[in-house]
């Protein structure tokens, strides 16, 4: 199956002798997503030690593929994760004072059965 | 259909899985490094699966004894009927690793073979491992490759595994007598047939993986093992495995 995603490599079983060979590369670490159902999110589990992307979805596939059902891993090279620093974290404090981006923050129980009722008497 | 001829296919391949999967477990616990421990230890627990998967079929199908007493209560070790080369110690990573790419493929030719059986049993069982065998061969393949260009030591020591194991690789295709009524019978298409499958597979791989496909002459090919001729190393493995069994064979467990 060609890639749906372009932007995603995949690993091509089929055609493996044309694989790129990685060449005096050591153990880096890399991070391992977990996907139990096609068309749902891949959730990260942990990581992994390979030398090559190959390895690491060989590695990942017995470290955490092993028990239940599994339909396809993702594997990122931990060094290409980008984030914040631990400090930052301050920028987030006050969010979850903003109920009002919750949904559940707002009362529309008694509209919708306000309208409801208006509705049965049309 | 010819039920000698079936069981002695099923026996030869039961015992190799069983053989090799006793064997590659003994990396548990020392392996190189704690993701490649846990995925060699699985897909040894893979190969015994598939050794009950055939020993059942010969049990239900066959009349033969139950898995279990077929694995461990065979006393005589003329009665297995594997090659010799899964009764070889596991020696160094390199040796483990070039033995999985060698036998894998080989076994992933025979069930790909048997996928269209005329023996419905085996065609299912050899439908049903697919998936597992193809994770098998990919870890194997991608170690040869990644082995063979890594350092001059790396490179090394795969090609000296190979050329030590190659001998031995090719007596898996040890011929049978009685394999003309396989053949016949649309059963399985024979050992010649599976060893030019094999050499189509695994040529291109060690080529990508800059390694020499070693030249064995015929005579230098390691047989026996079909036939109940075995190495020194079968009778301690046996002993090994069966130990705690043999204690107590009728225990519940």
């Amino acid at each position: 199956m060609n890639s749906l995603d372009p932007r995603i490599k995949r690993l091509h079983l089929k055609k493996d002798e044309t694989e790129p060979v990685h060449t005096n590369s050591h153990l880096v670490t890399w991070e391992v997503f977990h996907q139990d159902k096609r068309g749902k999110q891949h959730a990260h589990v942990g990581a992994v030690h390979a030398s090559s992307p190959e390895l690491a979805l060989i590695m990942a596939k017995e470290v955490f593929g092993r028990r239940g059902k599994t339909t396809n891993l993702w594997v990122v090279k931990t060094s290409d994760v980008f984030t914040f620093q631990t400090e930052d974290e301050d920028m987030f404090e006050t969010t979850p004072e903003k109920t009002f981006r919750d949904p559940a923050d707002y009362k529309v129980r008694d509209r919708i059965e306000k309208y409801r009722n208006t509705a049965k008497v049309i | 259909m010819n039920n000698e001829a079936l069981k002695d296919l099923l026996y030869k391949m039961a015992d190799d899985a069983l053989i090799i999967g006793h064997r590659n477990s003994e990396w548990t616990g020392i392996g190189p490094m704690l993701e490649e421990d846990l995925a060699f230890s699985s897909m040894a627990q893979d190969k015994i699966g598939h050794a009950k998967a055939l020993y059942q079929i010969l049990h239900e199908i066959l009349g033969e004894p139950e898995p279990d007493k077929v694995a461990f209560l065979r006393e005589d070790e003329k009665l297995f009927k594997c090659c010799q080369f899964v009764e070889l110690p596991i020696g160094e990573y390199d040796f483990s690793l070039v033995r999985q790419f060698l036998f894998d493929h080989a076994e992933a030719v025979r069930y790909d073979m048997l996928t269209g059986s005329s023996f419905q049993p085996l065609a299912q069982l050899a439908k049903k491992v697919k998936g597992e065998i193809k994770y098998h061969t990919m870890h194997a393949d991608t170690f040869l490759k990644q082995l063979g260009h890594g350092t001059e030591e790396s490179h090394a020591r795969m090609q000296s595994a190979l050329n030590y194991a190659m001998p031995y690789a090719l007596g898996v295709f040890e011929k049978s007598e009685l394999e003309n009524d396989l053949i016949s019978q649309q059963v399985f298409a024979g050992e010649d047939a599976a060893k030019k499958l094999w050499l189509e597979k695994i040529t291109p791989v060690i080529e990508a993986a800059g390694l020499q496909l070693p030249k064995v002459a015929d005579d230098k090919i390691v047989y026996g093992g079909r036939k109940g001729f075995h190495s020194e190393y079968l009778k301690s493995l046996l002993d090994e495995m069966c130990e705690v069994v043999r204690t107590d064979p009728e225990a519940e467990w």
